[in-house]
Order: C-alpha cells, then structure tokens, then sequence
C-alpha cells in the first residue's frame, strides 16, 4: 500500500463508483489539465510528495514520526490474534503460508537440540510438546518485517515498487510492484510473500492505513499481555521509547547490517 | 520438509524456468567468447565455427529474457524496468547489459560479417530474397577494398567491445544471486567468475556439438583440426571452472559458518543427484578425463592416439555431458538455493509442474526455441563454411 492508498478516506467527495453523478467530457478534460498542472511541480522537485501527502491525510505528517517495534519475547503467550488480526485488517489470504506476522514456538532440550514450529502461522494454536518432562525452555517469538533501515528488498527492487516511507515503513507499491519476487529472495526474514491474487509482493506494512490516522498496528492493539509495543524510534516519549531504554535489546541477523527496527527484548541466541 | 521453514516459504519463488534463464544467457555469452577466440585472438582452427558460433549467441540471446517475462507476477509491467529502473537494483541493470549486448555487440558484428555475402547474395537471388538481402544490407552495397577493409577493422574492434560485454552479461546473471546476502548457498563473491567459466564451458560445448551435427547432416567432412581445438578449449575453461567451484566449495567449508550444516544437509538430502552425480561426475570429471586424455590438450596429438571418428564420437559425448553438467549447475544454484530455510533450520521441496506457464512443458519450449530460431536464421544467413566467401551462387540452405 501507498503513502498515497493509506489516505484516510470520508474526505466528502463522492465518485462516480460510488454512486456520484458521472463527470462529463469537459469536468473530465479540466481534471486532466488539473492534474497535470498539479503534477508538475512534483516533478520538478518543487514540492516534496511526503508533504503534500501530509496536507492531504489530515495533518499527517511523515517527516515527523520514525517508528519502530518493540517485542518482549517473555511476554508472549503464542495466542496469534495478532496473526488472526493481522490477516483480517490487511486482506491477507486466508490460507497457509501468506504471513505478514507470525508466531514461532521454540522448545529447548538439555541435549542442546532445538525445535521450532509454526503451523499455520500460530493461527490454529500449537500441539502438545512431545516428551513433556524433557524440555529445558520453551518461548514464543512473534516474527514481522523488520522495516529495516537499511533493506535488501528495497535495494534489490528492480523498478523500486518497494521503498522505504519518511517515517520508516518499507512499503510496496501495489500497482507497481512487476512480481519478479527479487525482494522476496532478498529479505532475509522470510517476512515477504507473493500475494496469490494480486501477483504482487505482500508484508507486513505496520498497518500504515492506520498510523495516518494515529492509531496503532492491529497487532499491537489486539495483543492481550502487551508483547508488542509500537511507537517512534528515537526522541520521544512513547512506549516503545520506554521499552527501549529499559531493555536489552536485540536484532535479528544482526550480521546481515540490514538495521532491523523491530527489536526484541529477552530473544534466546537460537532465534533466527 | 524437514525442520522448520518460515511460513513464507513454503512456496518455491524461482522456478524451473528462472533455472532456464542462466543457462541461455551462459550459452549466449559462451558462444561469442568462442567466435571471438578467432577473431580477436587468432586462432585460425575455430574458424569453421565463427558464424556458427555468432548465429548461435543470436538465437539464444533472443530467448532468454522470455522465461523471465513468463515468470513475473505483472509482465504487462515489464517495461518499467526501462522507465524507472531502480539503479541500486542490480536486477534493473538487466534490460540495459541485455539491449547493449543485443544491439551493440551481436547484431552489429552478425551484420558487418555478413554484410558482404548480403551484397553478393542480393544481386545472385531473385524474387523476394532479393528484396530481403537487400534489406539486410541496409543499402549499404559498397565493396570496394576500401568498405570491406572498414567491415574487417570495425567487426574486430566489436568484437574486442563484445568480450567484456559478454563477460558483463553472465558474471551480472551470477551477480543477482551472488549479491543476495540473505541466502547463503547465494552469496559468495565466486559467484559472477563462476558463472561465467562455466557459460564459456557451456558455449564451446554447444558449438562444438551444433558443429558436429549440422556438418554431419548436411554431408559434409568435419574439420578434425577445428574440432580438436574446440575440445581443446573446451578442456582448459573446463579445468578453469572446476577449479573455481572447488574453490567455492573448500571455502565454504573451511570457513564453516553458521549455515554450513544445513548447507550440507541440503547437498546430502536434496542436491545428491543434481551435484554429486550429474554436475560433478557425469558435467565435470567425466568429461575432464575424456577430453584431457583424447583431445591435444596436454599433449600434442593427445595421451592417446585415437582415430577421428573415435575422437569425435568421445567430442560429442563429452560435450553433452558437459551441458547436462551446466544445466545441473544452473539448477543447483537457482533451486537449491531456495531448497533450504532462510531460518537455517529446515529443508523444503520443489515439485516441478508438468504443465503451465512454469511447468516442464514451456521449459522445453523454451529450450527447443533458440534451436528453431537458429534454423531459421541459418536459412537466411547460412554459417556454413562453404557458403563463405565470393561465391556468386545463392546461398545454400540448410
């Protein structure tokens, strides 16, 4: 989704779709000339897109926000309505293996072997562990898009559908994206899809649709314990802020230099 | 599966035909490098090759963007990779190196080769080959010394542009999988040098065998000295490629990194066949053993003195194995690498569709293709030695 597509809508027009009397040829030639005349400032650099975007969303801004998420591992139960959430609020398909976010279980055994499930996604809960009496830990791990400062999806791109909001959100441009799934390849989280029915690359967009209107992802609105915790980066006094300066932290695949932004707190060294 | 994949991947990205796309780039490039070994390089023993050689390079370059075009989500969209082709993208580059080498390099060195044969066959033919040769030429009819001196200098100086070009065109294929640092059987700086050994390996190969069979079907005598060059140089890049990808495999091993044991699993459970057996044994030692001991590689005349039509029947084989061998490569690199968890912890399938646009079906299409074309472009521009020269006659057909 766009800066653009994540407009609020119920901004009073009313188009023809939607039961508005239809434009005629000439409201329609002076939109054009409208258009073009608006446009080409854009073009020439002139006027930024982000800020007219902000005029035009309700005062939003992206220049002013840089967000992030946080995720307390210990604080996760693995009930997935955020996946449930997720799925409902972003239109993702319904059937296994299209995740924006997803729950992984990890069970810990004394002999150093490490066992990790997701079946679908977390969605449908988790079964029992098999030789109860032989664990040495067990934990949840919400995985999302990182939105990495630095993202291999967004470089290798070849048309750049995929680009990295003012505000920090790696998006795709639907109409644009080719689906060669280049960025697929190069995420390293596995946290990109290729949409089934729109033949285009799908992930988790921290439901930007909402953070223009000032609310948060529905993952972290529906989260019972308050594993998730979402806000601005750097500066201000928000929660994630809180949790940042209160936790340790940690990335994944730190190695890989892609600057996560969702950093996790108490995450075991076996989580990839 | 085995272990645990994320949830995203358990559909396969890249398919057979994106598999398909480095093997016709890497014959591509193959084939002009060897064209250029007669032309740049002199070695005059090739020569019965070059336009072969030329022709071949044209009828692959031609086919190989379409399993990438077939593949894509949105190819209506393709052309915004002309439009708004983002420069970091190293995928974006594709369409500028492929029209550069298309344009710039084959098409130019085909026409000022044949530019001359085009004049002659033109005033020869009647009806519309008339027409058609005269069309090719581009008006351009002039052969005095003078205009044929300039064709002779301008094709070379192509060609001598056309080596790094072809260069640019396959070590870039193995650049957009050896710059995906996310996956680790990918990402190795080898990458680019590996695929372009091996497209020079796989591009002498199919010349040699196209040289063989269409001099066999059209009754003529095989050039044994060509031949035995073409073997030869198919040894020395051969040796040159294996080297690399041992390289590339006690590096990766040696420097045992966190992926190197499901790295291994994948070799041991899922790449058995396709690198051990057919991409080591039958693509690389056969063949090495085969052509070092028969062809005059190490030694003048060969290890082993063996009659020609012994030679050519060892050629032949040899260089078959040789492409199954690039084949299992390309399949090793584009499947493998998606064959195990980015997590590190799992192994998934590739099941291949029989039918379908990405199914085996459009890949032996699209395999069988350059082949038609290549016929096709034969007939117009036959390759063949005896064709050559000043001969008034119309040409021959194929």
């Amino acid at each position: 989704m766009t800066p653009d597509g994540a407009r609020p809508s119920g901004s009073g027009e009313v188009t023809p779709a939607q039961g508005g009397s239809p434009v005629d040829r000439r409201a329609f030639l002076g939109h054009v000339i409208e258009a073009a005349c608006a446009g080409s400032p854009l073009l020439l650099g002139v006027v930024k897109l982000p800020a007219l975007v902000a005029q035009e969303s309700g005062g939003y801004d992206a220049t002013e926000h840089f967000y992030g998420m946080g995720v307390d591992v210990t604080k996760c139960i693995g009930c997935a309505r955020c996946v449930a959430a997720c799925k409902i609020e972003n239109d993702v398909p319904e059937e296994p293996y299209f995740f924006n976010t997803w729950i992984e279980r990890y069970v810990l055994r004394p002999d150093g072997r490490v066992e990790v499930d997701s079946p679908n996604g977390g969605l449908d809960g988790f079964p029992p562990i098999e030789d109860e009496g032989n664990v040495l830990r067990t934990f949840f791990v919400p995985k999302l898009c990182n939105h990495c400062e630095n993202p291999p999806c967004v470089q290798v791109c070849p048309v750049g559908a995929t680009f990295i909001t003012e505000d920090g959100v790696v998006l795709v441009d639907e109409e644009y994206c080719i689906g060669c799934r280049y960025c697929i390849q190069a995420c390293p989280y596995g946290a990109r899809y290729m949409h089934p029915d729109k033949r285009v690359a799908g992930k988790c967009t921290f439901c930007y649709h909402r953070l223009v209107k000032g609310k948060v992802p529905a993952c972290v609105e529906v989260c019972p314990t308050g594993a998730r915790v979402f806000g601005e980066v750097e500066g201000r006094a928000t929660p994630l802020a809180q949790f940042m300066r209160f936790n340790d932290l940690q990335v994944l695949k730190p190695n890989l230099n892609t600057r996560p932004k969702v950093y996790y707190a108490n995450l075991d060294v076996e989580v990839r | 599966m085995q272990g645990y994949i994320y949830p995203n991947e358990y559909e396969l990205q890249w398919s057979l035909l994106i598999v398909l796309y480095p093997y016709l780039t890497g014959l591509v490039a193959g084939a002009f490098i060897l064209a250029s070994l007669e032309r740049v390089f002199n070695v005059k023993e090739v020569q019965p090759t070059y336009r072969l050689a030329l022709l071949t390079a044209l009828a692959f370059l031609i086919v190989a963007p379409l399993p990438l075009q077939a593949h894509l989500g949105h190819p209506e969209r393709s052309y915004q990779i002309f439009l708004t082709p983002n420069t970091k993208s190293a995928m974006a580059m594709f369409g500028f190196v492929y029209a550069w080498y298309l344009m710039v390099v084959l098409l130019l060195e085909i026409w000022l080769d044949y530019r001359k044969d085009m004049v002659q066959w033109a005033q020869a033919s009647t009806g519309w080959r008339r027409w058609l040769y005269y069309g090719l030429t581009l008006g351009a009819t002039d052969l005095s010394p003078r205009a044929l001196r300039f064709d002779e200098s301008a094709g070379r100086w192509i060609t001598i542009i056309g080596i790094p070009s072809a260069f640019l065109l396959h070590g870039y294929v193995g650049f957009i999988f050896g710059s995906v640092k996310a996956n680790p059987w990918w990402s190795s700086v080898l990458m680019p040098v590996v695929f372009l050994f091996s497209a020079i390996v796989s591009g002498i190969a199919l010349v040699l065998v196209l040289y063989m069979l269409t001099t066999m079907f059209r009754w003529q005598k095989i050039d044994m000295p060509c031949l035995d060059k073409l073997a030869q140089f198919l040894f020395y890049a051969l040796v040159v490629d294996a080297s690399l990808e041992s390289l590339d495999f006690i590096h990766r091993l040696y420097e045992a990194e966190e992926s190197i044991e499901i790295l291994g699993q994948l070799v041991e459970n899922r790449l058995f066949i396709s690198l051990i057996v057919l991409q080591v044994l039958i693509g690389t030692l056969i063949p090495l053993i085969a052509l070092g001991t028969t062809s005059p590689a190490l030694r003048k005349g060969g290890m082993f003195r063996t009659p020609p039509d012994l030679r050519q029947l060892i050629y032949l084989t040899s260089a078959v194995f040789v492409q199954i061998g690039i084949f299992s490569i390309r399949w090793n690199v584009v499947i493998g690498g998606q064959l195990f968890s980015k997590s590190l912890r799992g192994l998934t399938v590739y099941k291949v569709e029989l039918l379908g646009i990405e199914g085996l079906g459009m890949t032996i299409a699209l395999l069988v293709l350059p082949f038609a074309i290549l016929w096709a472009i034969a007939k117009i521009l036959p390759p063949w030695p005896e064709s050559e020269a000043v001969r008034p006659a119309a040409p021959q057909t194929a």
